[in-house]
C-alpha cells in the first residue's frame, strides 16, 4: 500500500466573511503528481498556502507524510513543514547566485555542496551556478526554483501556477522539462492551474475546484470522461448542455434516441453534456439544423448549429466539410461515444452508449 | 513604543500652556502674538508666492524647452537644497548687510555709506526663497517629465495656440505638483529659524527662542508654540481640502512617450539669462560669499582647531541618530507594509508628525520634559539624539518602506519554505534587499541632522559646540569670518548625496 504525503480533511478558510476554501478532503500518494484546477478565484491558490502553512485554516486538519502539521489548537510554521513551495514569480533571491540560492534551504554541513552539485546536475543548470536570477531566462529560473525546492528533500512539492509567467512557445518545453525533473527526484507535487489543458497534461490525478470546494478528484480520463457534475465537464474541453428525457430503456433528446440503462422513472429531465466531436452534421435541406456560426481553427471548423427548440449545439468538423452559415443540416451522434448524463446536477450512471436513430 | 515617545513630550507642552489657563489666553491676544502672527503668515505667504513664480518657469524651461545646456541647469538648480537657511542667512547679512561686501565695494568710489536695509521682511523673503524654492522646482519638474504630450497635442489640434495650451491645458495640470511643492515651502517657511533670527524678523519660531532665553517663566513660549503648531495644523487643513477636491487621473502611465522639446527661438537668450541669474544668485553668490570670508579668515588667522572639534561632534551626534533612526524605523515600515492595518497605519502616520513639526517646537517640549521629567536625561547628547530621531525618524521610514515595497513578499515565505525561522528570513533575505534604502535613509537622517539648528541650540550639552550652532552664533554675532569655514565645510559634506542623486536621476532618465 503506498504511502500518502499530504492529507486533508475538512479544510477551511474564509477571508473576511468570504468563503475561500470550503470543508476541503484530498489525499495525495507519494510520488505522484495532483493538478488542482479551477477558475481564477476557486480557493486553489488559497488551499496551496493553507497546506504551505502560509495561511492558518478555520477548522480541518492537514498531514504531511502522516505528521499533523495543522488542526485545533496545532500549527507548525512553514519553516518545520518540509514542504516546498514555487511561486508563480519563482521568487527567487534576486541578491543570491544560483549556486547560492539552491544551497539556502540546506543545512551548512559537509554534505552541501554535494547536494548543490547534484541539483543543478539534476536540473541542467550546469555552468550557470555563477549567474544571477536577472541573468537567467524564464524556462531556467523555472529550473532553479525547482531545484532550490527540491535541495531540500521536502515531502512535497507546491507549485502555484508554475508556467503561467512564459511565452507560450515556451511552455510546452518547460512543462516537460518540469515533469522529467519531477519524476527523476520522485517528488511528490501539487499544482495549480487554470489552464485544463496543462492539468489533463500533468496531473496523474486532476482535482477540479469551483467556489471554493473539490468538485471531483480523479484520473484525468475519468474527470474527463466521466464528470462529477455539469461545471467538471465543461470547465474540461468545450462541451454543450442538452435537456432529454427517460423513455424506459431509452433517453430522447432533440438529437436522437440513446439506449439508456439508468434507475429512473420515466418521463424524467435529464441533461446530457455533448462534446463537439461527439456531434455530427449533414447538409440537408430538411434538416431541422441551421449553421449560425463558423470558426476556422486550422485543421477544424468548429460549427455552432441552432436546433429548432432554440438550443445550440457545437460540431467539430474536418476543415474539408465548409458549410456557410445558414445551410440546413440535419444533426446526429457519433457512434460509440458515452455520454455524460446528468439529473439535478449529479452525474447518472451508465447513461447511454451508442447512440440510435 | 516610538509612538509614545513622540507623544509624550507634547502632551506636556500643552499641559504646561493649559496649566497657566487665563493667563495663557490674555498672553496669546495681546497684540505683540498677533503682530508676531501677521509677520509669520506675511513671511509664508510672500515666500511661498515668490519661490513658486520663480520655480514654475525654471521647472519648463529645463524639463520642456530646447534651452542650451540644459542638463546643466537641471543638475544646477536642485542644488541650493543643501545650503542651511542659516548659512544662506549669513552670506546674505555678509554680502548685502551694513559693513558687507557690496557695500563696502561700493564705499570706496562712490562713498555709499549706507545700503537699503536688509535685515527684517525683505532679507528674510530673500534669503528662505533661495534655498526652498527646489522643492517646487523638483516636483514640478516631475510633473512637467509625466505629462501626457497627447493633452497638449489634442489642444493644439483643437486651435489653442502654444501660449494659450500651456495655460488651459500645461498648467492645470501641474496643480496638484504646485500644491505640494508649495506646501513644503510653506512648511519649511514656517519652520524656519536661521534665516528669520540671523535677519532679525520676528516670526514665531524666533519668538519662541526669545522668551525662552529671556524669561525664566517659560509659559509663553510654550503658548507660542502652541500657536505655531495650530498655524502648521491650519496649513495642512487647507493642502488636504485643496487635495480633495482636485483629481487627475494620466490615461496612461510613466511608459508615455516624451514630448519634443519646444523651441525658444529668439526667447533662448533672456531665458538663458534668467536660469544663470538664478544659479548666480542661489549657488555662485554664496559660495563666492564663502569663499571671500574663507580668505579673510586665513589672513586673519582664524584659529582652525575648533572647527574641527565642531565638526567631529556633529558627525558624532549625527551618526548616532541616523543609527537610531534606522533602529526605529526598520520595524515601523515591516509592521506597516507587511501588516497593514488600521494600528499600523496610524502608528506610521505617527512618525510622520516630525515633517510638520517645527524643530524648535520640539526642542522646547523636549526641554520642559527633561527639566521636570527627566532630569537625569536633560542637557545630555542622549536627548538631543531623541529630538534629531523624532524630527527626521520620517526620512528613515519614507525610504524604509520604499525598498520595502519593492520585496515581494514571496521571497520571505520562500524562505521560510525552505526552513528558515522569521528572525533567520529578516537577516538573509529582507535587509540584504533592503539595503540600500537603509543606507540611503541614514545618509539623509545624517545630512538633516548635521544641518539641523534650533534642537541643537536649545538641547545641546553644555560645551556641544557643532557646526551649525558655530555658523549661528559667529553671525548673530558679527564675526563673519569664523562662520566661513564650517558653512563651507557643511555644504561640501551635504553637497556630496545631493551631486549623487542628481546624477543617478539623470541617468535613469537618459
Amino acid at each position: 500500500m503506498s504511502n500518502i504525503a499530504v492529507r486533508c480533511a475538512g479544510l477551511s478558510k474564509s477571508f473576511e466573511d468570504v468563503p475561500a476554501v470550503q470543508d476541503i478532503d484530498l489525499e495525495v500518494v507519494e510520488g505522484s503528481t495532483l493538478a488542482l484546477v479551477g477558475p481564477s478565484g476557486c480557493g486553489k491558490t488559497t488551499l496551496l498556502r493553507l497546506i504551505g502553512g502560509f495561511e492558518v485554516p478555520d477548522s480541518g486538519s492537514v498531514e504531511v507524510s502522516g505528521r499533523p502539521v495543522v488542526g485545533p489548537g496545532l500549527f507548525v510554521p512553514p519553516e518545520k513543514r518540509r514542504v516546498g513551495i514555487i511561486f508563480q514569480d519563482y521568487a527567487l533571491f534576486p541578491h543570491m547566485t544560483v549556486a547560492e540560492n539552491i544551497a539556502y534551504g540546506l543545512p551548512r554541513d559537509a554534505d552541501r555542496p554535494e547536494r548543490v552539485r547534484q541539483m543543478i546536475a539534476l536540473s541542467g543548470l550546469a555552468g550557470m551556478e555563477s549567474r544571477m536570477p536577472h541573468e537567467l531566462s524564464g524556462g531556467q529560473q523555472q529550473r532553479v526554483a525547482l531545484a532550490r525546492s527540491l535541495a531540500a528533500r521536502p515531502h512535497v512539492l507546491l507549485l502555484d501556477e508554475p508556467f503561467s509567467n512564459l511565452d507560450p512557445g515556451l511552455r510546452a518545453r518547460v512543462r516537460a522539462e518540469v515533469r522529467d525533473i519531477l519524476s527523476l527526484a520522485g517528488a511528490t507535487a501539487i499544482f495549480v492551474t487554470h489552464d485544463q489543458d496543462e492539468a489533463l497534461l500533468l496531473g496523474d490525478r486532476v482535482a477540479v475546484m469551483n467556489g471554493g470546494r473539490i468538485e471531483q478528484a480523479d484520473t484525468p480520463e475519468q474527470v474527463f470522461h466521466r464528470p462529477a457534475s455539469p461545471f467538471v465537464g465543461t470547465f474540461l474541453g468545450a462541451a454543450d448542455m442538452l435537456p432529454a428525457r427517460v423513455a424506459g430503456e431509452v433517453l430522447t433528446a432533440e438529437i436522437g434516441v440513446l439506449p439508456f440503462s439508468g434507475d429512473l422513472p420515466v418521463g424524467t429531465e435529464v441533461t446530457l453534456l455533448v462534446r463537439p466531436d461527439d456531434i455530427s452534421i449533414q447538409p440537408d435541406p430538411d434538416g431541422p439544423g441551421r449553421i449560425v456560426e463558423a470558426q476556422f481553427q486550422g485543421g477544424f471548423y468548429l460549427y455552432r448549429v441552432r436546433l429548432p427548440s432554440g438550443a445550440t449545439i457545437r460540431s467539430l468538423q474536418s476543415h474539408i466539410r465548409r458549410f456557410r452559415i445558414g445551410t440546413p443540416v440535419s444533426v446526429s451522434l457519433e457512434q460509440g461515444h458515452d455520454l455524460p448524463c446528468f439529473h439535478q446536477d449529479r452525474p447518472v450512471p451508465r447513461a447511454g452508449g451508442r447512440a440510435a436513430r | 513604543m516610538v509612538a509614545a515617545a513622540i507623544a509624550l513630550p507634547l502632551a506636556y507642552l500643552v499641559m504646561r500652556a493649559l496649566g497657566a489657563g487665563g493667563e495663557t489666553a490674555d498672553l496669546l491676544l495681546r497684540p505683540r502674538t498677533l503682530e508676531t502672527l501677521g509677520r509669520t503668515v506675511a513671511l509664508v505667504v510672500a515666500v511661498t508666492g515668490v519661490a513658486l513664480a520663480l520655480a514654475l518657469p525654471l521647472a519648463w524651461l529645463t524639463s520642456r524647452s530646447d534651452i542650451p545646456l540644459r542638463r546643466v541647469w537641471s543638475a544646477l538648480l536642485p542644488l541650493p537644497l543643501v545650503i542651511p537657511s542659516y548659512v544662506a542667512g549669513f552670506v546674505v547679512v555678509a554680502a548685502l548687510g551694513p559693513r558687507g561686501m557690496l557695500q563696502s565695494m561700493l564705499a570706496a568710489p562712490l562713498g555709499v555709506e549706507r545700503l537699503p536695509e536688509i535685515y527684517g521682511f525683505p532679507g528674510a523673503v530673500l534669503t528662505i526663497v533661495l534655498v526652498a524654492f527646489p522643492y517646487a522646482l523638483l516636483t514640478l519638474q516631475a510633473a512637467l517629465r509625466g505629462l501626457d504630450p497627447a493633452l497638449e497635442e489634442v489642444s493644439r489640434n483643437l486651435g489653442h495656440g502654444q501660449w494659450d495650451t500651456f495655460w488651459r491645458v500645461t498648467l492645470p495640470q501641474l496643480r496638484p505638483a504646485l500644491a505640494a511643492g508649495g506646501l513644503l515651502i510653506a512648511l519649511y517657511t514656517l519652520s524656519d529659524f536661521g534665516a528669520v533670527s540671523l535677519l532679525h524678523y520676528e516670526t514665531f519660531t524666533w519668538a519662541i527662542y526669545l522668551q525662552y532665553q529671556a524669561s525664566l517663566d517659560r509659559t509663553i513660549a510654550a503658548a507660542l508654540s502652541l500657536v505655531l503648531v495650530a498655524v502648521t495644523v491650519v496649513i495642512l487643513l487647507v493642502d488636504l481640502s485643496l487635495r480633495g477636491r482636485a483629481r487627475y487621473h494620466r490615461s496612461s502611465s510613466g511608459a508615455a512617450r516624451p514630448s519634443a522639446p519646444v523651441k525658444l527661438g529668439r526667447w533662448r537668450w533672456p531665458a538663458l539669462a534668467f536660469c544663470a541669474l538664478t544659479v548666480t544668485g542661489a549657488l555662485v553668490m554664496p559660495v563666492a560669499v564663502l569663499l571671500y570670508w574663507l580668505a579673510q579668515a586665513l589672513h586673519a588667522g582664524e584659529p582652525l582647531r575648533a572647527v574641527w572639534g565642531a565638526a567631529a561632534n556633529s558627525a558624532y551626534a549625527s551618526g548616532l541618530a541616523a543609527l537610531v533612526a534606522i533602529a526605529a524605523a526598520l520595524p515601523v515600515a515591516i509592521l506597516a507594509v507587511r501588516y497593514p492595518g488600521a494600528v499600523s497605519a496610524l502608528l506610521e502616520r505617527f512618525t510622520y508628525m516630525g515633517f510638520a513639526l517645527p524643530g524648535i517646537v520640539l526642542a522646547l517640549a523636549l526641554v520642559f520634559f527633561g527639566a521636570n521629567f527627566a532630569t537625569p536625561l536633560y542637557q545630555t547628547l542622549a536627548m538631543l539624539v531623541f529630538a534629531y530621531v523624532i524630527l527626521f525618524l520620517p526620512q528613515a521610514v519614507g525610504t524604509c518602506r520604499t525598498a520595502l515595497l519593492q520585496v515581494s513578499p514571496r521571497l520571505e515565505e520562500a524562505a521560510r519554505s525552505l526552513g528558515r525561522t522569521p528572525a533567520q528570513v529578516v537577516t538573509t533575505i529582507t535587509l540584504p534587499l533592503i539595503r540600500p534604502g537603509i543606507l540611503a535613509g541614514a545618509a539623509l537622517v545624517f545630512l538633516s541632522t548635521m544641518k539641523e539648528l534650533p534642537a541643537t541650540l536649545l538641547l545641546s550639552p553644555i560645551g556641544f559646540r557643532s557646526l551649525a550652532t558655530t555658523i549661528w552664533s559667529a553671525t548673530d554675532n558679527g564675526f563673519l569670518a569664523r562662520a566661513a569655514v564650517p558653512a563651507l565645510l557643511l555644504i561640501l559634506v551635504s553637497s556630496l548625496p545631493m551631486a549623487f542623486f542628481v546624477i543617478r536621476q539623470q541617468r535613469t532618465r537618459p
